[in-house]
């Protein structure tokens, strides 16, 4: 390792001294340039959040007024949050829609991305071809039917609409998952087979072992779906219902023309909180997901 | 065993897809408040679509416009932010972090936050008239209304940009050194050697944001206040899926909101076959696959 090292180092040495001055303060003066752009466009995103911060702290007479810091700082809008609309209710409901659509979605999609990924059977491409196709459906097309069947049922008003479709799998779901499964060598599966294991052994013992990642990655991505969905709750739920993503809506719609801004932003703050923590803690997992989505998509 | 695994799939392809796709074009062809079973009016919701409701002209032509403006614009700003983050060295995973955040936002919280930011009275207006710059009215301007969409979204680039992040780090170096050597300039290498590389992702990036675009919702919901403003102001805000929404959830018109879901599907099926004909023309696979 040292010895590799250190030949590498001298030539880095050679290199920096051969670098005539011009040529360095113009690559420095490069640097500066791109730094600069790079910050500016930092602030841009950053700004937002600021500002929504700030506000979140504010009392209700200083939101939207000139004076930018808070004076004083209202910590108590953390719990005036929670009486001024039926905000833990809503939480809770969007942590069991969020919760349980993850379970649903993973467990059922991991046996149909095995199928169409590692079976041989007659008509898989055709299938797979099909799940695929599924994805350009816009919902528009199929919620009103939908709407119908779960009134009929008496699900309206519920979170069960949309929880119960998440156990029979998710085309997005199944197509991430197939395309991670295809890259696990075939050898490892023949060792399962000449051990004696079925296709169920195969897929609990070798594939979702070696799959983590991927399945963690898809996790992810449905847990944030059902987070943020707007238009399925918005449809099938009712104001006891309400997940925060439409619960945020009574801050701005019931009382429309004072609007208590500081809170709405504590509320805002709260709701993103849980996604930014888990952003932080599982950005790899992510960013290599939504790359993946592009590149293989 | 196979059927076994597919079960699950097969199950919600059935009852959530396929059956609930020909129900909608069968109520599509019908007159159907809930109440009452659907009854029969043969084209009668498709006529009166085109012919008598100004609202679906007016929420098309907003459709239009966010589509024509905002994707392409999207688009643009994921370049110019993704070739910002190859051209630093140091601090380019914090730059990245910084950059992708906002997109973890979840959406409605995105657009209360934009509502609060470019309110009349908000800090951005604040800030420009300390700057003695106009100050448009944003959200509460018919004119200002879309493009302040527009905004919003551009704040959220984070997903695009990060696949056109993995795209430019993909494009061999050897091909930028060939033509330094040419002494082609930074614009030449960009146009020649950069855009026909990362043109498979621009492709993608078009259709996901076409697709987006007509079933554009959620933002426009939130920033006009939910309920009786919705498409407010002055009816700028009123988005296609947002009539339909009104027609089926509102008025239980579902009928004709089925009509309207169809026509949706239908011309998005064109824009996206269109796109897929003739990208041939100008999107460059490596190796010339696919």
């Amino acid at each position: 390792m040292t010895s590799e090292a250190h030949p590498r180092a001298v030539s880095v040495e050679i290199r920096r001294r051969s670098v005539p001055p011009d040529v360095r303060a113009r690559r420095l003066l490069l640097s500066i340039a791109n730094h600069s752009v790079a910050i500016a466009v930092a602030i841009m995103f950053i700004a937002p959040f600021f500002f929504i911060l700030i506000t979140a702290l504010m009392t209700r007479s200083q939101a939207l007024t000139k004076s930018f810091w808070p004076r004083p700082f209202s910590w108590g809008n953390f719990t005036q949050v929670f009486n001024y609309v039926p905000f833990g209710t809503y939480l809770r409901n969007t942590v069991v829609y969020a919760g349980l659509s993850t379970i649903g979605t993973v467990a059922s999609s991991i046996p149909v991305a095995y199928a169409l990924s590692r079976m041989i059977w007659r008509g898989r491409q055709a299938a797979f071809l099909l799940v695929l196709s599924t994805l350009m459906l816009p919902s528009q097309v199929t919620i009103i039917p939908l709407y119908v069947i779960f009134v009929h049922l008496h699900w309206v008003g519920s979170l069960k609409p949309l929880i119960v479709p998440t156990f029979f799998g998710d085309a997005f779901t199944i197509f991430l998952l197939r395309q991670f499964f295809l890259t696990i060598p075939e050898e490892l599966l023949d060792a399962a087979r000449v051990d004696g294991g079925g296709e169920f052994q195969i897929l609990t013992r070798v594939i979702i072992p070696l799959a983590k990642p991927a399945i963690m990655a898809v996790a992810l991505f449905q847990f944030l779906y059902s987070w943020n969905d707007f238009f399925g709750v918005l449809v099938f739920a009712n104001t006891h219902t309400y997940t925060l993503a439409v619960g945020l809506m009574d801050f701005v719609s019931v009382t429309h023309r004072s609007i208590p801004w500081n809170l709405v932003m504590t509320g805002s703050i709260l709701f993103m909180l849980p996604v930014l923590i888990l952003f932080f803690l599982a950005q790899r997992a992510f960013i290599e997901g939504v790359t993946l989505t592009g590149l293989k998509g | 065993m196979v059927l076994l695994f597919m079960a699950p799939w097969i199950i919600g392809f059935l009852a959530f897809i396929m059956y609930p796709m020909f129900a909608s074009l069968y109520y599509s062809f019908t007159k159907y408040n809930l109440l009452q079973p659907p009854q029969w009016a043969g084209l009668f919701n498709y006529r009166y679509m085109f012919a008598h409701d100004s609202n679906f002209w007016l929420s098309v032509r907003n459709t239009i416009w966010i589509v024509v403006f905002g994707t392409p614009i999207q688009i643009l700003f994921a370049i110019v932010t993704a070739v910002t983050l190859t051209r630093v060295r140091r601090g380019a995973g914090a730059y990245r972090t910084i950059f992708f955040m906002p997109t973890m936002v979840p959406t409605v919280a995105a657009a209360l936050g934009f509502l609060f930011l470019l309110d009349p009275a908000g800090p951005i207006d604040t800030i420009l008239r300390l700057l003695h710059l106009p100050q448009p009215l944003w959200f509460s301007s018919a004119q200002w209304a879309k493009p302040s969409l527009v905004g919003l979204g551009l704040w959220g680039v984070g997903d695009t940009m990060i696949i056109f992040l993995a795209a430019l780090l993909d494009v061999p170096k050897q091909l930028y050194e060939a033509a330094d050597i040419e002494g082609a300039g930074a614009w030449r290498k960009f146009r020649s050697i950069t855009l026909p590389m990362i043109s498979p992702v621009i492709f993608f990036s078009v259709v996901m944001g076409v697709i987006g675009g007509f079933q554009y919702f959620t933002e426009a919901y939130v920033v006009s206040g939910g309920g009786q403003s919705l498409g407010e102001p002055q009816g700028s805000l009123l988005f296609y899926s947002t009539w339909l929404y009104q027609q089926g959830f509102q008025y239980t018109n579902m009928g004709y909101a089925s009509a309207l879901a169809w026509l949706l599907f239908v011309v998005v099926m064109i824009c996206t076959a269109i796109l897929i004909r003739t990208s041939n023309r100008w999107v460059f696979y490596q190796g010339g696959f696919r």
